[in-house]
Parts: C-alpha cells; sequence; structure tokens
C-alpha cells in the first residue's frame, strides 16, 4: 500500500501540494484526476522519489522512498513521466531491457529475456525491436517507455498522463492492458488521467485533487457525479449510464 | 561482431604505418641491418613507438571522454573543448607554473584535473540554472565559458611572461612526445576501460534524470563519476600533448549515427575510432609538409570543424 502523510511542496511562494494524507488501495487502477494545476503530477513525483518533498512522509509497503535504497525500490515501483524526451539514440529492445537493470545491472539472465520478451508481445512491438526510438512517432515511444516499465515487473506501477500522444484506438489499448495488468498480473496501477471518461470507465479508484489538495475520493460511483464533479472543476458536468458505465458529458 | 576485429586490426595497422613516418630513416631495412651504430632501433624505442602509443592512448581517451559528457549533459554536441573543461585544466596548469613551477608532471596532471573537474562542475551547474531551449546553444554556451576562462589563462600568462610555455598546451602537438614523457597517458586508458565496466550506467544517465531514478541508480553519484573520467582524461591529454579540438564530438556522434547509444555496445567502437582517427590526422600532419610538421591540433581542427559543421545543419534538417 502506498501511504502518504502530510505530503508538501512549494516552489518559492506557491504551494504546489499541500499537506496531502491519503492511502492509495493495493491492486486495481487508481485514477488522480484534477484540473491543471491540481499538483497531480507533482505528487506523483513525490510518492516515486523523483521529486524531494518540503514536509511529509511517502511509504510503499512500510518503506520510506527518501530512505530506501534506490535498487531495492525500483523492484517495487516502477514510475513514467509525460514528455520525456530522450537524447540517447537507444532502439525499443535496448530501452526495454533497461526495465531489468534494478535485476541484473546489465547482465541479462535468461529470466530477465523472457520479461523482455513478454513486455515487448504485450505493447505488440515485436515489428519495431531493432528500430531507433528517434525514428518512431510518438504514440509508438510512449508504447516503448511503458513495455519498458513493465519490464521492470514491479508491484506498482505508475504513470503520468499515460495517454499523452496517442490516438483514440491507443489510448483505449493503453488503458484495457492497465486493466489486464491490474486483472492478470495483480499489479497496482496509479494514473494521472485528464480524461474523465477514462477515469471513469477503467478506475477502481479515484483521487480528485485541486488546488495542492486532495478534495474527494473513492469509487468510480462517489466521484463521477454531477455534485462532486462541479466541486473539483467548477463546470456543470451531465454524467448518463451507458451500459452500466458512466458518461461524462461536458460539451456546452 | 566480427567487425570489431576488422576494425581493431585496421587500428593497428595504422599505427605500424605511423611508426614509420618521419624525418629520421626508420624502416625494416634499416632496423635489420643496424646501420648507423642501432640508431634506427634507438629512434624507434625512443621516439616513434612512444609517439604512436600517446596518439592512440590519447584518441580513446578523448573520445571517451566526450562520449560520457554527452550522456551527462543529454546533449550531442558536448565535449570537454565546448564544455570549459579543456580551458579550465589549463588555466590550472598554469596555476602550477606560477605557484609550484617545480612540481613533478604527475602533480601538475593531478592540479589541471582538480580545474577541469570545476570547470566542468560550473558548466553543468549553468545549464541547470538556464532553461535552454536550442541544443545548438548549450555547446555555445559551453564555448564562451571555455573563452572566459582561456582569457583568463591568457592575461596571467602574458604578465608572468608564460605564454610561450601556455602554447605548447593550447595546440596539441606530438612531434614532442618521447620515452618518458607521455607514460602519464595510460591513465587515459585505464580510464577507458572503466567507462567501459560502467557503460550501462552512463546510457541510463543518458536517458535523464528521471529513467535513472526510476532505475534505483543514484544520478548524483553516475554524475560524479562521469565527470571524474571526463576531468582526468582531459587533464591527462593537456599536460602530455595539449588540447585536440573536436575529437570527442566528432567520433561518439559518428558511433552513435551507426549504431546508437547503448554504451556497452558502442564504447569499442569510439575507443577504436578515435584512436584511427587521430593517426590518420597524425600521418597527414607529417605527410603534408614533410619533412616540416603541422601540429596535429590543427589538422584535428580542420577536418574536425567541417565534420561539426555537417553534424550540426544536418541535425538541424532532421529535428529543426
Amino acid at each position: 500500500m502506498i501511504i502518504t502523510k502530510g505530503i508538501t511542496k512549494a516552489y518559492g511562494g506557491t504551494v504546489v501540494v499541500d499537506d496531502v494524507s491519503i492511502a492509495l488501495p493495493t491492486r486495481g487502477i487508481t485514477s488522480i484526476i484534477g484540473p491543471n494545476g491540481a499538483g497531480k503530477s507533482t505528487m506523483l513525483s513525490i510518492i516515486s522519489r523523483l521529486l524531494g518533498m518540503d514536509a511529509g512522509t511517502v511509504t510503499v509497503d512500510g518503506m520510506d522512498v527518501t530512505k530506501t535504497p534506490g535498487d531495492v525500490l525500483a523492484r517495487r515501483l516502477s514510475i513514467l513521466r509525460q514528455d520525456n524526451h530522450m537524447s540517447a539514440r537507444l532502439t525499443v529492445a535496448d530501452l526495454v531491457a533497461f526495465g531489468r537493470y534494478p535485476y541484473s545491472k546489465g547482465r541479462l539472465t535468461v529470466e530477465d529475456k523472457r520479461h523482455i520478451d513478454e513486455a515487448i508481445a504485450y505493447l505488440n512491438l515485436e515489428d519495431l525491436r531493432g528500430r531507433f526510438l528517434d525514428e518512431l512517432s510518438g504514440g509508438q515511444r510512449q508504447r516503448a517507455f511503458v513495455a519498458m516499465v513493465l519490464c521492470q515487473d514491479t508491484d506498482y506501477v505508475l504513470l503520468d498522463e499515460p495517454l499523452n500522444n496517442l490516438d483514440m484506438k491507443h489510448a483505449m489499448g493503453m488503458m484495457k492492458l492497465m486493466r489486464r495488468a491490474a486483472n492478470e498480473l495483480g499489479k497496482t496501477v496509479v494514473l494521472v488521467l485528464h480524461d474523465i471518461n477514462f477515469a471513469s470507465w477503467y478506475s477502481d479508484y479515484i483521487v480528485a485533487m485541486k488546488d495542492g489538495k486532495v478534495v474527494n475520493h473513492g469509487s468510480t460511483e462517489d466521484i463521477i457525479n454531477p455534485d462532486a464533479l462541479r466541486a473539483i472543476y467548477d463546470m456543470n458536468i451531465n454524467v448518463h449510464e451507458i451500459g452500466g458505465q458512466r458518461i461524462s458529458l461536458f460539451y456546452d | 561482431m566480427l567487425r570489431l576485429p576488422l576494425a581493431a586490426a585496421a587500428v593497428f595497422a595504422l599505427a605500424i604505418v605511423s611508426l614509420f613516418v618521419g624525418v629520421s630513416d626508420v624502416s625494416i631495412a634499416s632496423l635489420v641491418s643496424g646501420g648507423e651504430d642501432g640508431r634506427a632501433m634507438m629512434v624507434l624505442l625512443i621516439s616513434r613507438i612512444p609517439r604512436t602509443l600517446a596518439i592512440v592512448l590519447a584518441g580513446m581517451g578523448l573520445a571517451i571522454a566526450g562520449m560520457i559528457m554527452q550522456m551527462l549533459a543529454r546533449n550531442r554536441f558536448v565535449e570537454p573543448s565546448t564544455a570549459g573543461t579543456t580551458e579550465s585544466a589549463g588555466l590550472g596548469l598554469l596555476v602550477v607554473l606560477v605557484f609550484f613551477p617545480d612540481m613533478p608532471l604527475i602533480g601538475k596532471m593531478i592540479v589541471a584535473a582538480v580545474f577541469a573537474l570545476a570547470g566542468t562542475a560550473l558548466f553543468l551547474r549553468i545549464l541547470r540554472e538556464i532553461p535552454l531551449r536550442s541544443v545548438l546553444l548549450v555547446p555555445l554556451v559551453g564555448i564562451m565559458l571555455g573563452g572566459i576562462i582561456s582569457s583568463i589563462t591568457t592575461f596571467f600568462a602574458y604578465r608572468f611572461e608564460l605564454l610561450q610555455s601556455l602554447g605548447s598546451w593550447t595546440t596539441g602537438d606530438f612531434s614532442s612526445v618521447l620515452s618518458g614523457r607521455y607514460e602519464l597517458l595510460w591513465i587515459a586508458a585505464a580510464l577507458t576501460g572503466a567507462a567501459w565496466l560502467a557503460a550501462d550506467r552512463f546510457t541510463v544517465a543518458g536517458m535523464g534524470e528521471d529513467f535513472t531514478t526510476n532505475l534505483g541508480l543514484n544520478y548524483r553519484r553516475v554524475m560524479t563519476l562521469g565527470l571524474g573520467i571526463v576531468s582526468l582524461v582531459s587533464a591527462t591529454v593537456v599536460v602530455t600533448v595539449g588540447s585536440i579540438p573536436f575529437l570527442g564530438l566528432i567520433v561518439p556522434n559518428v558511433v552513435s549515427m551507426l549504431m546508437g547509444d547503448n554504451m556497452r555496445r558502442a564504447i569499442p567502437w569510439i575507443a577504436l575510432l578515435g584512436a584511427g582517427f587521430v593517426l590518420v590526422c597524425d600521418i597527414v600532419g607529417r605527410l603534408i609538409r614533410y619533412p616540416y610538421e603541422i601540429p596535429i591540433g590543427t589538422v584535428v581542427g580542420v577536418v574536425g570543424s567541417a565534420i561539426f559543421l555537417y553534424l550540426l545543419l544536418r541535425r538541424e534538417a532532421r529535428y529543426g
């Protein structure tokens, strides 16, 4: 379980994450939603120790992320941020193989190779194995990054806006994949999402943030309803039930 | 993988050619006959072999140093001479000359390495402070920083009448390499080996701080290791043969284009190509105005700046 206690982060005088204490459920998909500047990505970065915090603690299965050795945590939790500019020229297969670094430190075992092949197959990248990342489209590159993170084979997978750069088909494919990873492999997937319909359709649990604070959290039913959404986004959002799923309409 | 031994054989052949180029008559025949009291053998042992070894070691070391710089700065266009590293090493040497002129070569090298480290760290610090939008601005900042440092060096060298000694470090030159005056370069060779052992770390660092942390590596520690290797290599080369510009830029870029940036695969190629490139430039420099010599720094500078321009324009065309 990921537990944050009073995490706070400020840039200059602006508080971006403000005293957030929350426990994210284990297994299944948890989505973090909220308007721009709510502190979603910052919180994800703090949880995954990419960013230091000014106050508070984060524990993953009881391990304090700021004190646990990097490679120990890297076998338990993986993180992919958005907008990954990679200047190193690597092939897809090389990139995915580096997902095994926390285990084998570069000397790949048979077990590592199996994980690499599986991750590549999971994201349908077989045909692109030998291609360099700078020769791929934005969506293909995003899938390669996700393959690397899955290859890391951690209980917790944190993804910051994984649907960026993806068209509808691949966005849906990505979310289905996360669903499979959660169901079949028993992973805990934490996503920052902008599209509340994707969040509604695929999440088990939703955390809503606004102005650096967690303003609401609970099951999809608790969050995806007009009253709760108005409090989060300051706008009227109609929620319809279609095929047993809640779909929000916010076009005016 | 058969191509690697072939490349190694080609570099070896170039090294053999390099042994037999020069004013003094050294040929297989003169070596065998031992004429003129074994003079040919003496020239070979005291001058030619050290010179060729120096070329190979410096070429390998600088190419690897350039590669590490590029991975750490995450920019294709930095290398020790476009990041203030070389100039800082020169400033360090001047400080030694002014305050401790009798210090042995190894001491000079260490002081130069410390200055190189500080200068490179300053460069990376500046990069952190200024968010640069264009990849081309990064080397420009480095070149400016290098310009400032070397102008300070020149000013004090002028004041202390040391301009002439300074000249021997600012322009790389292998003609003064003799047995007993190049052995420090073996340090550069050892560091190349160390870089190969740590190859995966540098590839990971080249993916950026977030990826490095995610994979459980301490980014700061990888940076420190890389900077240490770059500074020591630059300092040993500047102390023994002087600065050789562009080398660390061209070789890793060519290898990256051909086979990508997975360092475990790329490092042997970068080392071989670095050695081969300097060997060719040195042979050209010795033949073009025979029996006179054009310093290696000049030859590499001319050839290198042309290739550098080509790389710049090509990259811009692709990503611009």
